[in-house]
């Protein structure tokens, strides 16, 4: 087991190095003089000579990448261009409230979804499987930012009971949580009954209601339990879709979290902050990925043989 | 006697001849009621998206200061916008810019996509290892963010949003037909072909490829409601069409200043959003339950 963690840590490292080299790339591929993006479009020469130097853009790439990296390292991501703070303590405020964010949708999307999926899967081709199904895929077709707009009207205008955004205790992940995780609930109910379906089939499951098992014994500690290997899979996976909806989702509700940072950079080209928020966002996703992984590994028995 | 049973028998060759598999893939897909709903829906607004531009009731970039925020009516079926502008119209007229960009982002995405994944699963060895490990490098950006990227660096616009949306559909392309190439590459024919002496190409287009194609259909129908949601997604963030397109996503993010007042404004292209990605979605899951092999055989 171990061995096929630090196995797979290895074989992160080369797309790791890629990826860094690609965001320490992007303020080179942007059309136009990187000083000069850097320095503004009002800058003189003289600024825009200054900033190519103390950026490091007058010497070879390759020292730039290597420089680059060592900054990195030592968690020096350079200055905002609009505020003027260093990047990293920008970060600081906005990163938990991003990874609260995402944990509660995470967290109330997979216990709904699978919910809803094991319910649907006991009464296959009944009503409640068919409403079940119809929410699951109507979720995944919702686009976020119009469900967000939604909620907004009914809980904050229409009712006054939640504010319309901006971060201001718990009340204020609410309305976001339920927008962010409502396509994650969706694909974890849709994958949740296809594979209590599937395990139902099995023998041993036939075996057990043969050998006059109960009912409920049966799905919960035989079916679920087999189908729920695929199911973690499935639900951490489908973190990116959290972390790439939560930039839509954290505009609509002026969400103080990393997502909106990204997005109000762009619009303000501050592009030290955008590099550095993009590979963050990176590490992050490569990082659940492996966990999930990990987890697979660990929950699935006959993978552990193997391995 | 004899004769009639002739007859009989030339009729049921007549009819085993009229058997095709397309023959056979429509009789299973009608039976799927949802998916066929869906699939008329999308002819339907095919059809809208490319006539209706020149049909709509009114001018959709024509403000009419005089029916500001008016709600849907008899004379505006889905009501005004903040310039008086004829909601309708503009959707109608949206929905070719919609169709549009996620056609092509898709389709280019598609054709990219499978010509790494056939040469990376035919050839194996150091192109598989090199395409593959590019496809895992592009995985490691979740697709939204991606795009968001590539249209950071190229400038928003509608073109840049299909570059964007394009490039995150080439790695799930590409993984999917190498898999496919991966299994169909084993055959026999393949390898009687190569003893042949027939070229790679004509044995990855001739032989390999029509085995990856109702995996394709599958997949690039539920791309498309991905990519819509994507590009209207972009859009509505301010990356992709101006704003003053009648873009579904611009229209939103435009209204969203008026939700307290005028919900409608924000309404109506949500419901065109939702209907067309939901739409794509049901075609795709009937698909999948008529041509998936696995779920064929269950």
């Amino acid at each position: 087991m171990l061995k096929y963690i630090v196995k797979r840590i290895v074989e992160m490292i080369p797309i790791l190095i890629v990826v860094s080299i690609l965001t320490f790339l992007f303020i080179h591929l942007i059309p136009g003089d990187p000083a000069r993006l850097v320095a503004g479009k009002d800058a003189t020469l003289e600024e825009v000579e200054n900033v190519r130097k103390s950026l490091g853009l007058d010497k070879p790439i390759i020292m730039q990448y290597f420089s680059y990296m060592k900054n990195l390292v030592s968690g020096e991501l350079g200055t905002s261009l609009t505020t003027g703070l260093p990047v990293i303590d920008m970060f600081k405020t906005r990163f938990m409230p991003s990874i609260y964010l995402t944990f509660l949708s995470m967290f109330w999307a997979t216990i709904l979804g699978l919910l809803i999926g094991i319910f649907s899967a006991i009464n296959k081709n009944k009503w409640p499987d068919y409403l079940g199904m119809v929410t699951a895929v109507s979720g995944i077709s919702l686009p976020g930012f119009w469900l967000g707009l939604i909620l907004i009207q009914i809980f904050s205008v229409t009712f006054g009971i939640l504010p319309t955004g901006g971060l201001n205790g718990f009340s204020s992940y609410i309305l976001p949580s339920i927008t962010l995780g409502a396509g994650i609930m969706s694909m974890i109910a849709r994958f949740t009954r296809s594979s209590m379906l599937e395990t139902m089939q099995s023998d041993y499951i036939r075996t057990g209601r043969a050998k006059g098992l109960k009912e409920r014994t049966v799905i919960v500690q035989h079916a679920l339990r087999n189908s729920l290997i695929s199911v973690v899979t499935v639900a951490g996976l489908q973190f990116g879709f959290l972390l790439g909806g939560s930039v839509v989702v954290e505009t609509v509700f002026s969400f103080p979290g990393m997502g909106r940072l990204l997005i109000d950079s762009i619009s303000f080209r501050d592009y030290p902050v955008i590099q550095s928020a993009l590979l963050l966002f990176a590490f992050e996703f490569i990082l659940v990925n492996l966990i999930v992984d990990i987890l697979y590994t660990k929950l699935n028995p006959k993978i552990q043989l193997q391995s | 006697m004899q004769s009639s049973s002739l007859v009989k028998q030339d009729a049921i060759v007549v009819k085993h001849a009229k058997y095709s598999p397309v023959r056979e893939f429509w009789r299973a897909f009608k039976k799927q009621k949802a998916a066929l709903v869906a699939s008329i829906f999308i002819v339907l607004l095919i059809v809208i998206a490319f006539v209706g531009p020149y049909i709509v009731p009114y001018d959709p970039f024509e403000p009419d200061y005089n029916a500001i925020l008016q709600t849907p009516s008899a004379k505006h079926l889905a009501g005004t916008d903040e310039y008086g502008r004829d909601i309708f119209s503009r959707l109608i007229v949206g929905s070719k810019i919609s169709l549009t960009v996620s056609f092509s982002a898709v389709f280019l995405g598609l054709i990219l996509g499978t010509i790494l994944g056939l040469i990376s699963g035919y050839f194996g060895g150091w192109i598989d290892k090199i395409i593959m490990r590019t496809c895992d490098v592009l995985f490691s950006f979740p697709d939204l963010l991606l795009a968001i990227a590539i249209v950071a660096i190229l400038g928003p616009g509608i073109n840049n949003v299909i570059i964007a949306v394009m490039v995150f559909s080439i790695p799930s392309f590409a993984r999917l037909v190498r898999g496919a190439t991966l299994n169909a590459k084993e055959n026999v024919y393949v390898e009687a072909a190569k003893s042949m002496g027939a070229s790679h190409v004509r044995i990855m287009y001739k032989h390999i490829f029509p085995e990856t194609i109702s995996e394709l259909i599958i997949f690039v129908t539920m791309r498309v409601g991905t990519a819509i949601l994507a590009a209207s997604s972009l859009s509505f963030l301010g990356l992709g069409a101006s704003p003053e397109m009648p873009e579904w996503g611009v229209m939103l993010s435009s209204g969203r200043d008026y939700l307290g007042t005028a919900t409608h404004v924000v309404l109506m292209p949500g419901i065109a959003i939702f209907l067309t990605v939901l739409a794509f979605n049901l075609i795709g899951d009937g698909l999948r339950d008529v041509l998936d092999p696995k779920i064929k055989n269950n």
